[in-house]
């Protein structure tokens, strides 16, 4: 892929003119109806020490809709999350949360406002209880009936977990952790949900189950940004996606267009 | 024939069980281990312990049931029962066990003997008493048991090797006889090791039964001290205990008989009792636990009273060291801050509270600097110490694992010397540290200082009961999840929202302020406080507790506190086990490389915990058996496999 065919595409995406340009993306036209971005990248550099990872990154995540970020080993997927999350700090450019920039605000501050995320492999705090785990999604919530009617609807959404409540996280098994990652992360209240590789690691079968359990998550408004290798069934759930390669976003598109894209074809979809 | 795993014989199902001769055994590990036991037990001779503690009889009158020959007889017995615990694969075959396993014990129990043998006859025909201290002909005549080289040179191959058997044979048993068996023994060593604590207080109760004006005394009244008289215990006591010291061979044997047949029927008892207890919740469950603690707390008030001064003294040591612990084990436990140097802030209590409370502290001190009463200068304590602990605790607290650890063991050390140093002479009194520190009053309460051990009991209790508390609660509670979180997974913890810097600030400031409470009182206690009170090897040793007690295990540290300060002794302080003082750091050494070998989980592991630190070999084991079985009333997962 050359990326100077795509760069123009990228600043397209650039905040509220892109929509003047590009007459193709229904997605965006949906994306406008939604109002403005909960979530923005303008030109986002990110470096760790010396290397450049993330070179002019833009992105945007619109209230309610579900996008999902692709790209090879090492492209700086997670990178790109941690920035959103403010765990990284970019170098240059603006992070921008309901419109305004908070570059130097820390995690909390954008937990606080309803971003939240699933890390990679799920990460649970193996060795504290299930319920332990639920109370810490809710860490900076001070509703306490709230936080019970949360923790209800999570155990209605996952029996099983009512069930191990007081079991170490550590012990779970894989779906069933996956379960507790996602319950986590919605004691939070989030708006926008970011997702780093939630299929990771999962059997088979329970990669299908956990997609059903992310559109159902997205069926009830929260907007989910996620990061997937399987960029096929991502792909098939998502209105957008950007492909990131070595820390430059290639292509911008709906998620439609992205499957018929024959070089993404190639390169991420392989055989399948 | 050789031991090792074959992994080429996948395809052959489950394993299979199968009987083979009584010697046909894994020599090459016998061997291994056999040189194991005989290099721990000569080195347990040289080190002095044996002899050491010979004065110290188990049984009084059985030459051989001392301490000091437990010491040695412990290495076959340990041996013996281990290489049975040996999971043999031999292919995809698991042995069973049976006799081989006794000769396999014997085997290894005999070589672990032969060491001592060796040394013996080189006893017999070198004098190295110069490197070795030990060397000795009281060494001699142990090892020998008095009846000369002839003796010596056999003698121990074979209390190796039946020692061995016995140990090996332990695992033959069915689990429940097996209990019994360890129960009547640790019951035995155990009366005879806390032979003054129970003299002194069953003692003071008996007496107390017999003439009850005699409790009104414990209250300071009445100038003439009433007369003695006879404890109603007194027969109980002398059947049991011997004049000289030591259990009566009778009452050694009662007292057994009697552990193990509460033992076998008792234990169902207490489990259904710990089961019913843990089925109920609510308000009901709050009632029960509110009972017990009742019920300790009546029992703690009153155990001075029934002590004398040297189980007091005992007692308000273990209280100094339980409260330390309990700080450290937020610190450690809790949110993962491996802190080397907690020592620093026990020293800046101390040395607060001395400044502010002894009438001339040290010359370079302005006029205004007040003389506060005990309680006023804790308050200024505590806040200086929550300094201390930001100022220490900023720097390092971005660090983490290894490099906080070493930076944290800077500061402990930095303290100390800024203490000792000729620079702030005029403020410390460097070496000579700070003397004539008054004793703690609290008006109608009465004071508290070192001359009444009962009283800094007291005073100790009240704070180790807040540190108990408060250590509770956090755990339950917001900040103490946030500790949790950033324990298990710091950086997830930050995108949880959790602001990682301050609240690891927090825990240094918890476990300051905690640390600080414990320097103020032994302050008051001593009276006269050096840096030299304040070496790391308090931090090591309160780290020890924290670690074999079960690291974040509340009850896990009290038990750790009361089996090594008050059993073993602190860092300066002699515990019941007065003669062990010597090989204090060489026993917690060893327990802390068997702890981490064998129970990571601490002591008193939290069931769930422990399983999961031992998956590993529970898995292994029920793959071995093909189904995971369980122990015959405990319902714990079997870590061996069983008899055929
Ligand atoms: N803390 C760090 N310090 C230095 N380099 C880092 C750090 N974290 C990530 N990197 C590097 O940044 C690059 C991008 O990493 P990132 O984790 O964002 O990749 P990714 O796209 O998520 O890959 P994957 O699909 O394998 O998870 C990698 O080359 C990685 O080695
Ligand atoms: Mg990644």
């Amino acid at each position: 892929m050359n990326d100077d065919n795509n760069s123009p595409e990228v600043d397209e995406t650039d905040g509220a003119d892109a929509e003047t340009v590009e007459a193709s993306a229904p997605a965006k036209d949906t994306a406008k109806d939604k109002g403005n971005p909960i979530l923005e990248f303008r030109n986002i550099n990110t470096h760790y020490g010396a290397v450049h990872i993330l070179k002019d990154v833009n992105l945007a995540i619109y209230p309610g809709e579900m996008v999902c970020l692709l790209g090879g080993n090492a492209s700086g997927k997670s990178t790109t999350l941690k920035t959103l999350l403010g765990m990284v700090t970019p170098t240059t450019g603006e992070v921008v949360l309901d419109g305004e920039v908070v570059n130097d605000k820390p995690t909390s501050y954008r937990v606080e406002r309803g971003i939240t995320m699933v890390p990679e492999n799920r990460r649970l705090f193996k060795r504290l209880s299930v319920a332990e785990n639920l109370q810490l999604g809710a860490y900076l919530r001070n509703d306490k009936a709230g936080i019970q009617e949360d923790l209800e609807r999570i155990y209605s959404m996952f029996p099983r977990v009512y069930e191990r409540l007081s079991q170490k996280a550590g012990t779970l098994s894989g779906g069933e952790q996956q379960m507790v990652a996602m319950g986590r992360a919605l004691m939070a209240q989030p708006r926008v949900l970011l997702m780093d590789e939630p299929s990771m690691g999962l059997a088979p079968t329970l990669v299908q189950t956990n997609f059903e359990l992310i559109e159902q998550i997205h069926q009830e408004g929260i907007a989910i940004f996620m990061v997937e290798q399987n960029a096929n069934m991502a792909l098939s759930l998502a209105d957008r996606g950007w492909v990131l390669q070595t820390g430059r976003v290639v292509l911008d598109d709906t998620a439609d267009a992205l499957l018929a894209n024959p070089d993404l074809r190639k390169s991420y979809l392989g055989e399948a | 024939m050789s031991a090792t795993i074959a992994t080429d014989t996948a395809g052959q199902g489950m394993p299979e069980a199968v009987s083979k001769g009584a010697f046909d055994l894994d020599w090459a590990n016998v061997a291994k281990s056999g040189s194991i036991a005989a290099l721990i037990m000569t080195f347990i001779a040289l080190s002095g312990m044996p002899d050491g503690l010979d004065a110290r009889p188990i049984v009084d009158g059985v030459r051989v049931l001392t301490i000091g020959y437990l010491t040695l007889f412990a290495v076959p017995l340990a041996f013996g029962w281990m290489i049975g615990n040996e999971v043999v694969l031999e292919g995809m075959v698991a042995t069973k066990r049976g006799p081989r396993d006794l000769v396999a014990g014997a085997a290894v129990g005999a070589l672990g003997g032969v060491g001592l043998t060796l040394l013996v006859v080189l006893m017999s025909n070198f004098d190295l008493r110069d490197p070795l201290v030990n060397w000795s002909p009281q060494l001699f005549n142990l090892l020998t048991f008095d009846s000369g080289v002839g003796v010596g040179v056999w003698v121990w191959i074979l209390i190796g090797a039946v020692l061995g058997a016995i140990g090996a044979s332990l695992r033959l048993l069915p689990a429940k006889i097996r209990r019994a068996v360890i129960v009547m023994f640790l019951t035995v060593v155990g009366f005879s090791v806390l032979q003054g604590l129970i003299d002194d207080i069953v003692g003071n109760v008996g007496e107390t039964i017999r003439d009850p004006g005699r409790f009104s005394e414990f209250f300071g009244e009445g100038d003439t001290p009433r007369p003695r008289v006879d404890s109603v215990f007194d027969p109980v006591i002398n059947f049991i205990y011997s004049q000289t010291g030591g259990l009566k061979l009778v009452g050694a044997i009662v007292l057994a008989l009697v552990a193990g047949a509460l033992s076998l029927s008792g234990r169902g008892r207490i489990k259904a009792a710990k089961a019913s207890y843990n089925a109920k919740t609510g308000p009901e469950r709050t009632k029960q636990t509110s009972i017990m603690i009742g019920i300790t707390a009546v029992l703690l008030i009153l155990l001075p009273f029934f002590s004398g001064k040297i189980v007091n003294e005992l007692l308000a040591n273990v209280g100094i060291f339980l409260l330390l612990a309990l700080g450290l084990n937020i610190v450690v436990g809790l949110a993962g801050i491996l802190d080397l140097g907690y020592v620093a802030f026990f020293a800046v209590g101390g040395y607060t509270t001395a400044v502010l409370t002894a009438p001339k502290p040290g010359d370079a001190w302005p006029e205004w600097l007040p003389t506060l009463p005990w309680w006023g200068a804790l308050l200024v304590t505590v806040v200086f110490a929550a300094i201390t602990g930001l100022m220490i605790g900023a720097p390092v607290i971005r660090m983490r694992g290894d490099y906080l650890a070493i930076v944290t063991l800077g500061f402990g050390e930095i303290i100390r010397l800024l203490f000792l140093s000729d620079w702030l002479k005029g403020y410390f009194g460097g070496a000579q540290g700070i003397t004539n520190i008054p004793a703690a009053d609290f008006g109608p309460l009465g004071t508290v200082s070192g001359v009444d051990p009962r009283s800094v009991f007291y005073l100790v209790l009240v704070f180790c009961a807040l540190a108990i508390y408060v250590s509770w609660r956090l755990e339950r509670s917001r900040l103490g999840r946030a500790w949790m979180a950033i324990r298990e997974d710091e950086s997830v913890a930050e995108a949880m929202g959790i602001n990682t810097v301050n609240v690891k600030l927090m825990a240094f400031v918890v476990g300051a302020v905690l640390a600080s409470f414990s320097g103020a009182i032994f302050s008051a206690k001593v009276g006269s406080i050096f840096p030299s009170s304040f070496l790391i090897l308090v931090s090591i040793i309160i780290l020890v507790v924290v670690i074999v007690g079960g690291m974040g295990n509340i009850m896990g540290v009290i038990v750790g506190a009361l089996v090594l300060i008050g059993v073993l002794g602190g860092p300066k302080q002699p515990g019941l086990l007065q003669e062990f003082s010597e090989y204090k750091l060489l026993i917690y050494g060893a327990l802390l490389i068997w702890m981490m070998l064998k129970r990571p989980e601490g002591l008193v592991p939290n069931v769930r915990r422990s399983r999961e630190l031992h998956q590993d070999e529970f898995l292994q084991d029920a793959w071995l058996k093909g189904e995971v079985d369980t122990d015959d009333e405990d319902g714990e997962l079997a870590t061996e496999v069983a008899p055929a």
